[in-house]
């Protein structure tokens, strides 16, 4: 179901997204300069084109790229509160992750949730020697203590609108945009 | 797709296509977890699993407590030999103080047909059916199908036969409606004392193998001869049995040029439903269904949850 435009707020257009993705590629390439290869792993779901983006840029900078994607469903903290399960997707890591430099990217940080699940999943296929965080959109509002090493925008909301990102590959087009999303009464 | 979880697994009768599909796509991702260094994931954390076998079976209830502990539950096994039922205590009150432990899985056999639905009536466990009389073994059929979906791209109208005793068989039973289910034709090879007395008109019938293998199957199911039925006039003995409805080496040499899959719940009774060299036939599918089991067990706990609906 698509959302009535004006309930919508665009934060980014498909050039501000292709200008983030630019932006952390070349951070990344930086900050790993000297280093023969490293791995970017999307958190499932849109991690996984988001990641996927990263690593086409950085292999146009001429870098080797392990890929993988991870879904962190059995290492969510509130299946016991779901009323509707997801199918699992799986993970697949094509690479040996021990001793690897590890990048795990998702689209959007908010509570940490999610990514306290990715890097207690990714932990349990090996040993990297290290791993960063990268997002589109760092949302204010931790409730874990983790930050991401590179982030596209910073944006602080309220608890009642939702940040929603969009990507070519997979949606059609790139976009990230904030729509209203109801809290639940207590 | 997504689902909205069960409490209890009691039969294949129940589910709907769409449960049958969740089940099964979602053991695959388990399945994946077995190469893994850390075979295990935090899905179950916190959570107490309770094997509860008023039958013994090691198989079945090791493969329960495999995948219980993969998903990082608590396992308990209620002894049955050393516990208050030797002495005469009901059901109904080894789950009261199943209650009071506040055990939150229950995985029951029982020899009585619908003791595991009395048991989930009466409590907010979530109760898994690992077998129960004649009736039901759901996860059987769960993976025998998910053994078969790794085999054939497409299921419908693959042909499987199903040889034993059919009309004692909950294995039966329910893995030949799970088949059906999903769009493949069964038929039946059995004595006429152990083919039941009503089937489904889409199930064929058959009396002897030669008759059986004209229909063409593409994998041949052997069920297992309950050892207790030999003393009972359902076949004059083990060697006559094996003899007409047995997988003989002259048999498995069939199935060798035929190239068809082959496949039993197990344990095996060798020399009686199937030989050494049946055991050693490459397409044989006898230790997949064992792994698998455990994937598909995950996936069911996966499921369910305590208390609902």
């Amino acid at each position: 179901m698509t959302e009535p435009p004006d309930k919508l707020r665009q934060l980014l257009d498909a050039a501000g997204v292709a200008r983030c993705l630019d932006e952390i590629a070349a951070a990344m390439d930086a900050r790993w300069k000297g280093e023969e290869k490293i791995a970017l792993v999307g958190v499932y779901r849109r991690g996984v084109p988001f990641a996927r983006a990263l690593a086409e840029r950085l292999r146009a900078r001429g870098r080797e790229v392990d890929f993988g994607k991870i879904d962190i469903t059995q290492y969510r903290d509130d299946l016991q509160t779901m009323t509707v399960l997801p199918k699992l997707e799986g993970s697949e890591l094509g690479f040996d992750l021990d001793d690897a430099v590890v990048i795990l990217c998702d689209e959007v940080i908010y509570t940490a949730r999610t990514s306290r699940a990715a890097l207690d999943e990714l932990l349990d296929f090996g040993r990297p020697r290290c791993v960063q965080f990268a997002v589109l959109v760092d949302r204010a509002g931790r409730e874990l203590p983790l930050q991401p090493d590179y982030a596209g925008i910073r944006v602080d909301l309220t608890p009642n609108e939702r940040v929603s990102v969009r990507f070519a590959d997979g949606d059609g087009r790139d976009e990230v945009f904030v729509r209203p999303w109801p809290q639940k009464t207590t | 797709m997504s689902i909205t979880p069960r409490k209890d697994l009691l039969d294949i009768a129940s589910l709907t296509n769409e449960e049958i599909e969740f089940v099964l796509a979602n053991a695959v991702p388990f399945k994946d977890l077995f190469k893994r260094s850390v075979k295990k994931v935090p899905t179950l954390k916190g959570q107490t699993v309770l094997t509860l076998f008023y039958e013994p079976s090691t198989r079945t209830r090791s493969s329960f407590e495999v995948a219980a502990n993969r998903l990082s539950a608590d396992v308990t096994h209620f002894d049955i030999e050393s516990s208050s039922v030797v002495k005469g205590e009901s059901v109904l009150d080894t789950v009261e103080t199943l209650e009071s432990m506040r055990v939150d899985y229950i995985v029951v056999r029982h020899k009585q047909s619908g003791t595991p639905s009395l048991i989930a009536k009466n409590t907010r466990a979530s109760v898994i059916n690992a077998g129960d009389g004649w009736h039901a073994h759901p996860t059987q059929a769960l993976l025998d199908a998910f053994t078969l979906r790794e085999k054939f791209k497409d299921m419908r109208g693959a042909r499987v036969l199903i040889v034993g005793d059919i009309q004692h068989s909950r294995v039966a039973r329910s893995t030949s409606l799970i088949f059906r289910r999903l769009g493949m034709n069964v038929s039946y090879l059995a004595p006429g004392s152990m083919m039941p007395r009503e089937t489904p008109e889409e199930v064929k019938l058959f009396g002897n193998w030669a008759d059986a293998l004209e229909w063409k199957p593409d994998v041949v199911y052997l069920l297992r001869v309950q050892s207790e039925r030999m003393d009972e006039p359902f076949f004059p003995s083990a060697a006559e049995y094996h003899k007409n409805y047995g997988l003989t080496d002259a048999r498995v040499q069939i199935l060798r040029e035929r190239g068809l899959w082959l496949m039993h719940p197990g344990p095996v009774n060798r020399g009686v439903e199937i030989t050494d060299q049946g055991m050693n036939y490459e397409k044989s599918l006898i230790n997949q269904q064992v792994e698998n089991g455990i994937a598909v067990r995950m996936s069911v706990l996966y499921w369910l949850k305590p208390g609902a609906v």
